[in-house]
């Protein structure tokens, strides 16, 4: 999933001086599993900006709203009677459902209501890590399904580097070796030999070294 | 074995000489002459001086131009090269600006991750890794060409070394990981410093069951401490490095203003036993802003003079 994390309400509040309507606008898709966008946040920071509007002496209209995704028109769609009330939206959506709601109603003034931070998934409650950079082409078959890209702080591909210590990366003990994760499980697989042969250069060009990427499926193109 | 470039550290490995390399960091502003200076005071007791590129992630002066200053000197610069700042479009321009002025060595990192220098909000490259940089100039040189496949004019004629650290985790594929830096085009190796002689012991007698002391020259790397709190520092803070309890007690165990002389025993005994492990080519002597002790540690050790090749 797309992991996110929500932005201080400090950082929201200067976006919204002199609006009179707000709609706070979540996602029920990644955003809500990983608890920074779902329908519940979306009531948590409706709630904060009405005590914060009622302090300011401010008479604002505070809307709240979950769509099943923002990253699909066919959902983007189901605003379209009431997003007129609002003077702007505070969407709680990934960057990509952010995006796809200011373009789907381009005259109304759209924030992001959350920071989003990458692809993972969770570890445990409460605890979510990164495992893949939509990199464009996958090399998880190399390496034991661990993701060098995504889990070395160096994204070698023929690593582990000198730093790595105890299974932990250099960059601090909190954060694990991909490389130990991928020599592990090679081993586990019987294939620690295949430790030995040279990944060769990347071609970065499918990663977002390449410019914006778009897939474009003829067969299933309307 | 003939050497396959000019430089002259492959030329007094391939003679069969036991090397000596050392190391200068650049300055943290544009004043180069105290980079001079201590390269200088070095000159007559190593075959080659390394010149650190932004280490540990702090911006220094470049090691191109250091290099090219030395160079310029009449030393033997060895190029260090991190991929953490560069794509592949800037290090094989570097490296074809260090082969216009006959630079011809060069040595193939990764680099110190930004989050331990002074500029821990960059982004970073990592566009190739050290062992693809390695592929990459071997390509340059034996084939003339550019990652890109298209021609070079004038190849650069460099000796191609890597860094090896016996040390690090994990264990079981530190001799696999020299075999592929070998493989991947490596001829001359300068490990992390040596604190555990037993360890690198053991880490070489993997190196020559595989026969790799004779694919590639082993350096094997040396830092005099210059007080227990290094010790201790080096022992607890620096990731895949193995400084030993009894060495840090026997710091501790003299004065503080022993203590330096205690570092400098010490660097010189671990050479006179690194002298004795076969397989070892040579030795890379990092005094860290202490280059002005080498020349004793060179002497001491039995190293010097150094071997004059054509
Ligand atoms: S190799 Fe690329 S696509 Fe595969 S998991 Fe890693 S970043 Fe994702
Ligand atoms: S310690 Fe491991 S994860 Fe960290 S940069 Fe080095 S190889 Fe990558």
């Amino acid at each position: 999933m797309i992991v996110a994390e929500r932005k201080p309400i400090e950082e929201i509040l200067p976006w919204l001086e002199g609006v009179r309507s707000v709609l706070v606008l979540g996602c029920n898709e990644c955003v809500t599993v990983c608890e920074a966008g779902g329908k519940k946040e979306v009531g948590l920071l409706a709630s904060a900006l009405r005590m914060v509007f009622a302090q300011q002496g401010r008479e604002v209209n505070v809307g709240e709203r979950t769509l099943e995704r923002q990253c699909d028109p066919e959902y983007l769609d189901e605003l379209r009677d009431s997003i007129d009330a609002y003077d702007a939206v505070v969407s709680l959506a990934c960057g990509v459902g952010i995006q796809f709601t200011a373009e789907r109603y381009p005259s109304k003034a759209v924030y992001p209501g959350v920071n989003t931070c990458f692809m993972g998934a969770a570890l445990e409650r409460g605890v979510w890590a990164e495992r893949c950079q939509g990199c464009g082409q996958c090399l998880l078959a190399l390496t034991g399904a661990v993701c060098p890209v995504a889990r070395c702080a160096k994204r070698l591909f023929n690593g582990p580097c000198g730093g790595s210590t105890a299974g932990k990366c250099e960059i601090g003990p909190d954060v694990e070796c991909a490389w130990q994760r991928i020599i592990d499980r090679l081993k586990a697989l019987g294939r620690l030999a295949d430790y030995e042969t040279l990944i060769p250069v990347k071609d970065w060009s499918k990663d977002r070294a390449g410019g914006p990427r778009k897939v474009v499926r003829e067969d299933v193109r309307s | 074995m003939n050497a396959k470039t000019p430089s002259r550290l492959e030329k007094i490995l391939r003679a069969g000489h036991l090397a000596v390399t050392s190391e200068c960091g650049p300055p943290r502003g544009s004043d180069i002459g105290h980079l001079a200076a201590k390269a200088e005071a070095i000159r007559r007791h190593v075959d080659a001086i390394n010149v650190t590129d932004n280490q540990t992630s702090v911006c220094r002066l470049c090691s191109l131009a250091a290099c090219i200053r030395l160079k310029l000197m009449g030393l033997e610069p060895v190029l260090q090269m991190v991929v953490r700042d560069r794509n592949r479009i800037a290090l094989q321009s570097d490296i074809l600006g260090a082969a216009s002025f006959d630079i011809h060595n060069i040595l193939c990192l990764s680099g110190d991750h930004q989050r331990f220098g002074d500029h821990a909000q960059g982004q970073n490259v990592f566009d190739l890794d050290s062992m693809q940089l390695l592929q990459t100039v071997r390509r340059m040189r034996d084939e003339g060409r550019f990652l890109g496949g298209d021609p070079i004019e004038r190849p650069p004629a460099m000796f191609v070394g890597a860094a090896a650290n016996p040390f690090a985790d994990p264990f079981e594929i530190r001799v696999p990981r020299l075999a592929k830096k070998i493989a991947a085009g490596a001829e001359f190796i300068q490990t992390q410093c040596i604190y555990n002689v037993e360890r690198f012991e053991r880490w070489m007698q993997g190196v020559r069951d595989r026969g790799l002391h004779e694919k590639a020259f082993i350096l094997a790397g040396v830092t005099p401490l210059k007080s227990a709190g290094m010790a201790r520092y080096m022992k607890n803070k620096v990731p895949g490095m193995d400084v030993p309890e009894e060495v840090v007690k026997r710091m501790a165990g003299v004065p503080k203003d022993r203590q330096a002389e205690e570092g400098i025993a010490i660097c010189i005994e671990t050479l006179q036993r690194l002298k004795e492990v076969p397989g070892v080519a040579g030795f890379h002597i990092m005094a860290i802003e202490w280059e002005e002790r080498v020349p004793e540690i060179v002497e001491r050790a039995g190293l010097a003079p150094r071997p004059a090749v054509a």
